[in-house]
């Protein structure tokens, strides 16, 4: 089985603990062995690139600096440091001069990162691809039952970088649920942007886009919103309130990450997975299909 | 300020159909670039026998680049694949002679990339530029490691030949 | 060996001598290279005074061989040939060098071209002088032509050959012939309806004496050279026996299964298990669709056989080998249309309502499936609002670079059609209107003058996901209006997807059989861009249509029937020539290895058991050298480019390698620019 580097990123640590959570108990029970990068930093999000660019991709070449130099590949299951390593990776392939200014400044630290020796891999591409169909399907237990998502993909996962699967409508976390048991809605607007800080700058605008991606996945009839960017869950999740209010709307849509949906057709434990720490409750959700997800907790502890 | 400047003389293999063509439009196009190149034209570079790169080299060209139809695109259907694994082939026998990765070089060129064979020749002088004159076979007497690897060459050829005999 | 050389440096007005000092190097070549008995330079040699100039020194010269450096052989190899050969030499003992397209068109420095045209023209007289007479072949032509594809390109090859009294195979893979103009109801510019001008042609084709139609087959194997082609095509089973089927279509009545269509009604219409394509089919005649019909899945109905009053269903027929002799093969293969799904945001295949262009012809056409009512998918409602989305799958970085050629006009007879029949608006999205052809922009400009919203973008999204009361319901079709800089969202209720035209899925099979090639696109290869873009570079095998790049119509008839000309032109001489480069072995001294048996895809080269030696059969050698460069000892001989032609050569390009740069042929290059 190959072994990948992990690069938490800071969000998993403080705002997405679910996401943390739950990608660790799926990794381990499906076999997918994950080794932290030793004495990571923030990736920088995207707040550096517009400061300073060296600064910027210095600091996320750290990272890839100090990936074990037996392990070839990397993940990460947060959106913007995937794409922050996938970025600084490319750059330094394609502009040595890129690569050589930013090793010098590696250089400071005692480190030196050759380009492309790490593949960078989101976590939705090592379950499609490396674990696969096959022992997805056999690792569910059947607890989905038929739990109606509304896959939401987001920005960063699929642009620029989207060498497998379709930009604008990518179907990558569609077939994974599916094979898992879930009932994946048509949601057209699947990798549409949620307003990432907009919410910082002009709510008005950021209440809107929030809006439409909550409003599509009402119409198509999710009872829940997986998503794989910890800024994403954030939004659609911790604003859907004030959404409401904005709007005068009702809606009540539970956004989990897409891990943690994973963890329920595995049979995992939900408080294991996090359930619970989002805002909007996906236990009823959880729950409507029922029978399933209590015979799957059995031996362990429902959420409270 | 030519004579000056090292100009490094390679001889060129054009395929009929397709390199031979993309040459001829670079022309129409009035692609400029570098003047190093001779051409030979050949119908396919299939007809390029290994033997030719090896006399181009031993009479002092200090490159030799042959240019075939793409992958797929050959016009006899197949034999750019022949001429690909006997340059691989080559290669590995020109490296054992000490001559330098870069002098000689396999491009596809379709009779549609005046602009592509254009830009790998003058990729091709640079770099041939930067490697200085090869003045091969001038160069075997003063490097004993060349000989020894003749000498190596030959007589695996002789004890392969006679192998397949047995 | 002596010979007695005459060397000719074109000046191309100022081409060449713009840049090459063309007195210089025929000077150097003079003096320095040995056997060169005359060389001058001249202002236009392929003018006849330059031509004549060259047979005046064959003659009082007593010339043996000439080197004539000019431009391209592709464009004057026969000119210079001829000339020689009215001077009573071997056209084969002239050697051309390019010093047009290959020096003075793409070096700047004036020395340095000098210096490369002299080493050329060096190398071509080291060449020359080992050059043989060689004696060009000829073969008869068998007047039989086959036609590839029976859509309009291939018709009107078929046709223009017919009438000229010889025999033409035409194998189309469906059917009926017609193709994709069958399937069409307007044409553009004019709108005309496209059956009623097809038909004739196509009943024509039908009812032929000379053209022998092979539909429902397909071609399986090509062997032979021009003049002299064996084809193999495979008539597939139709399970009716077209002796005595006279397409009354009770069959297709009775018949209880309801397929989709989708290859004539484009997914939009049904069709039964035993079908004609469209009335109009020829031959007139249905088929089995065996993967429908019950009798074939389950054993069951015979219905179609209880019914036919002539008892002409044959459910035991089989698939038939038919072998054909032809002189000459046109592929007109056509295209398939761009699958729309494979943009996933324009939604074709998950909206309802969004259609693609050949679902829209087929839309319109009162024959079709709606009876040529324009409705939405509901097959009731007329729409208020229509997108036509122009590029869908060309001009794409993602998808295909190039230009279809043909959607633009199709898109604007789209917005014609719909504007006449129920006046709903229409918007068409486009990136740049091409309207190349006779009378085309001024039906751009009619179109626009009916009212058509013409809105400049490339569409970003179709989307049935509403942002504001006004989208719901709706297909919202967002795009960056670049003529008012601003982002749009135009609500409509249909949405018209001009797919691009491909290459066929298997065209590069067909290439391969054939032996042609395809470009990078994979459209089959022309001969010459522009000088003869009819031919391939397989003698004997023409193109025709939209097999060779996206083509509408009136281009389409105007290759078939250039394609007739050339092959009746064939016909008429009754034989053709070949050029005698091909490979032979020395049979005394070929050990047998049989190295090369095995790398001529031609299979020009047989093993002589009983003798142990290898034999090239030179009516299938096309020359390309590949075994002569293979073979362990040296007993292939490439006629026109043997090894000591081309060691030669290579010693006349380097006879200034060993020298100092500065001496001596740069010495008199830059000397000669000065003088």
């Amino acid at each position: 089985m190959v072994r990948y580097a992990f690069y938490p990123g800071c969000s998993l640590d403080v705002s997405a603990v679910a996401y943390d959570e739950s990608v660790k108990a799926v990794c381990a029970k499906l076999g997918v062995d994950l080794v932290p990068i030793a004495d990571w930093n923030c990736c920088g999000a995207t707040e550096y690139w517009g400061h300073d660019a060296l600064i910027a991709q210095a600091l996320i070449a750290r990272n890839l600096a100090r990936i074990d130099p037996e392990l070839e590949q990397v993940t990460a299951p947060c959106a913007a440091c995937y794409l922050n390593l996938a970025k600084v990776d490319r750059m330094m392939r394609e502009v040595p001069a890129a690569a050589e200014r930013v090793n010098r400044a590696l250089a400071a630290g005692g480190l030196h990162y050759e380009p492309g020796r790490v593949r960078v891999r989101h976590l939705i591409d090592v379950l499609y691809e490396d674990v696969g169909r096959e022992r997805l399907t056999e690792a569910s237990t059947g607890s989905l039952d038929g739990l109606r998502v509304a896959p939401y993909y987001g920005c960063q996962v699929v642009r620029p970088f989207c060498d497998n699967d379709d930009s604008e409508q990518p179907v990558r976390m569609d077939e994974v649920l599916t094979w898992l048991g879930a009932e994946v809605v048509e949601y057209p607007v699947k990798s549409q942007c949620c307003g990432g800080h907009m919410s910082q700058i002009s709510e008005n605008e950021a209440f809107e886009l929030i809006r439409r991606l909550l409003d599509c996945a009402h119409r198509s009839g999710a009872e829940v919103i997986a998503c794989m960017c910890p800024m994403c869950q954030l939004n659609l999740d911790a604003y859907q309130g004030r959404v409401n209010h904005h709007f005068g709307t009702g809606y009540h849509l539970p956004v989990l990450f897409f891990t943690q949906v994973v963890g329920v057709a595995l049979g995992i434990e939900h408080d294991v997975l996090g359930i619970g720490r989002e805002i909007v409750p996906a236990r009823e959700a959880l729950r409507a299909h029922g029978a399933t997800v209590v015979a799957a907790a059995e031996g362990g502890r429902d959420v409270p | 300020m030519t004579d000056l400047e090292f100009q490094p003389k390679i001889i060129g293999f054009l395929c009929n159909w397709c390199s031979y063509r993309a040459a001829d439009l670079a022309g129409s196009t009035r692609t400029r670039y570098a003047p190093n190149v001779r051409y030979v034209r050949v119908m396919c570079s299939g007809r390029v026998d290994p033997a030719f790169v090896m006399k181009a080299l031993s009479l002092g060209a200090d490159g030799v680049l042959v240019a075939g139809c793409h992958p797929g695109e050959c016009h006899y259907l197949e034999q750019n694949y022949k001429t690909m694994r006997r340059m691989t082939m080559l290669q590995h026998t020109l490296r054992q002679l000490g001559v330098e990765e870069g002098r000689v070089r396999l491009v596809w060129a379709s009779a549609a990339e005046g602009h592509r064979l254009a830009k790998a020749i003058d990729e091709m002088v640079d770099r041939i530029r930067s490697l200085g004159p090869l003045r091969w076979p001038a160069g075997w007497q003063e490097r004993p490691e060349v000989l020894a690897a003749i000498e190596r060459v030959a007589s695996e050829h002789a004890s392969a030949a006679q192998e397949v005999a047995t | 060996m002596s010979r007695r050389v005459g060397v000719y440096v074109c000046h191309c007005g100022s081409n060449i001598a713009g840049t090459i000092d063309c007195e210089a190097v025929a000077r150097a070549v003079g003096e320095r290279v040995a056997d060169v008995a005359v060389s001058r330079d001249y202002k236009f040699m392929c003018s006849s005074l330059g031509q004549s100039m060259i047979q005046e020194d064959i003659e009082k010269e007593k010339l043996d061989r000439v080197v004539v450096a000019a431009c391209s052989p592709h464009l004057h190899e026969k000119t210079f040939r001829r000339a020689c050969s009215n001077a009573g030499l071997n056209p084969y003992l002239m050697q051309m060098v390019n010093v047009r397209e290959h020096i003075s068109w793409v070096t700047k420095d004036q020395v340095e071209a000098t210096r490369k045209a002299t080493a050329m023209v060096t190398g071509a007289v080291e060449r020359v002088k080992r050059q043989e007479a060689l004696e060009p072949q000829y073969v008869p032509v068998n007047p039989a032509t086959l036609v590839v594809g029976g859509g309009i390109a291939g018709l009107q090859t078929a046709i223009e050959i017919a009438e000229f009294g010889h025999p033409v195979y035409v194998v189309e893979r469906e059917p009926s012939i017609g193709g994709h103009m069958a399937q069409f109801d307007k044409t553009f510019p004019t709108l005309d309806c496209s059956a009623c001008i097809l038909t004739p042609r196509m009943s024509e084709a039908g009812q032929h004496d000379c053209i022998h139609l092979l539909t429902w087959s397909e071609l399986e194997s090509v062997s032979g050279s021009v003049g002299n082609f064996k084809v193999r095509v495979r008539k597939k089973a139709r399970y009716v026996n077209s002796e005595i089927c006279t397409g009354c279509g009770v069959c297709e009545e009775k018949c209880p299964i309801k397929v989709v269509d989708d290859v004539f009604e484009a997914g939009l219409g049904i069709r039964k298990a035993i079908y004609m394509p469209f009335p109009q089919a020829v031959p007139k005649m249905p088929v089995i669709d065996t993967a429908h019909c019950i009798w074939f899945v389950r054993g069951k109905c015979r219905a179609c056989e209880i019914f036919c009053p002539t008892k002409a269903i044959a459910f035991d027929q089989k698939d038939e080998i038919v072998e054909l002799e032809v002189g000459n093969i046109v592929l007109a293969t056509g295209y398939d249309l761009f699958d729309c799904r494979r943009l996933p945001q324009y939604g074709y295949g998950r909206l309802d309502n969004v259609f693609t262009s050949l679902e829209f012809e087929r839309m319109c056409n009162a024959a079709g499936p709606t009876g040529g009512r324009i409705v939405l998918r509901d097959r009731e409602t007329e729409p208020r609002s229509v997108a036509v989305i122009h590029c869908v799958g060309s001009r794409d970085k993602r998808t295909n670079e190039y230009c279809s050629a043909t959607c633009c006009m199709a898109a604007l007879k789209f917005g014609h059609l719909v504007r006449e029949r129920i006046g709903a608006e229409v918007y068409s999205f486009y990136i740049d209107i091409r309207t190349f052809s006779k009378d085309y922009d001024e039906f751009y400009q009619r179109v626009m003058d009916e009212g058509v919203h013409f809105v400049r973008g490339r569409v970003a999204e179709v989307t049935d996901v509403p942002r504001s009361p006004a989208e719901e319901g709706k297909l919202v079709v967002q795009c960056e209006d670049t003529l008012l800089g601003v982002q749009r969202r135009i609500p409509v209720d249909m949405v018209i997807l001009m797919g691009a035209l491909e290459p066929r899925a298997d065209a590069r099979d067909l290439a391969l059989e054939a032996g042609i090639s395809c470009s990078m696109n994979g459209w089959f290869t022309e001969r010459h861009p522009k000088l003869d873009p009819v031919a391939t570079m397989t003698d004997g095998v023409f193109l025709a249509g939209a097999c060779q790049g996206p083509k509408d119509i009136p281009s389409s008839v105007a290759q078939g029937a250039a394609a007739a000309a050339r092959i009746l032109g064939m016909i008429t001489r009754g034989r053709v020539e070949i050029e005698p480069v091909v490979a032979t072995i020395d049979e005394e001294r070929c050990s047998g290895c049989r190295i090369c048996n095995a790398l001529c895809p031609f299979h020009a080269i047989e093993f002589d058991e009983a003798r142990h030696v290898s034999h090239v059969q030179a009516s299938l050698c096309k020359g390309c050298g590949t075994c002569v460069a293979a073979c362990p000892a040296q007993v292939i001989r490439g006629a026109h480019f043997m090894n000591e032609q081309i060691f030669a050569e290579i010693e006349g390009l380097l006879a200034d390698a060993w020298s100092d740069v500065s001496e001596p042929v740069a010495a008199f290059a830059a000397g000669g620019v000065d003088d």
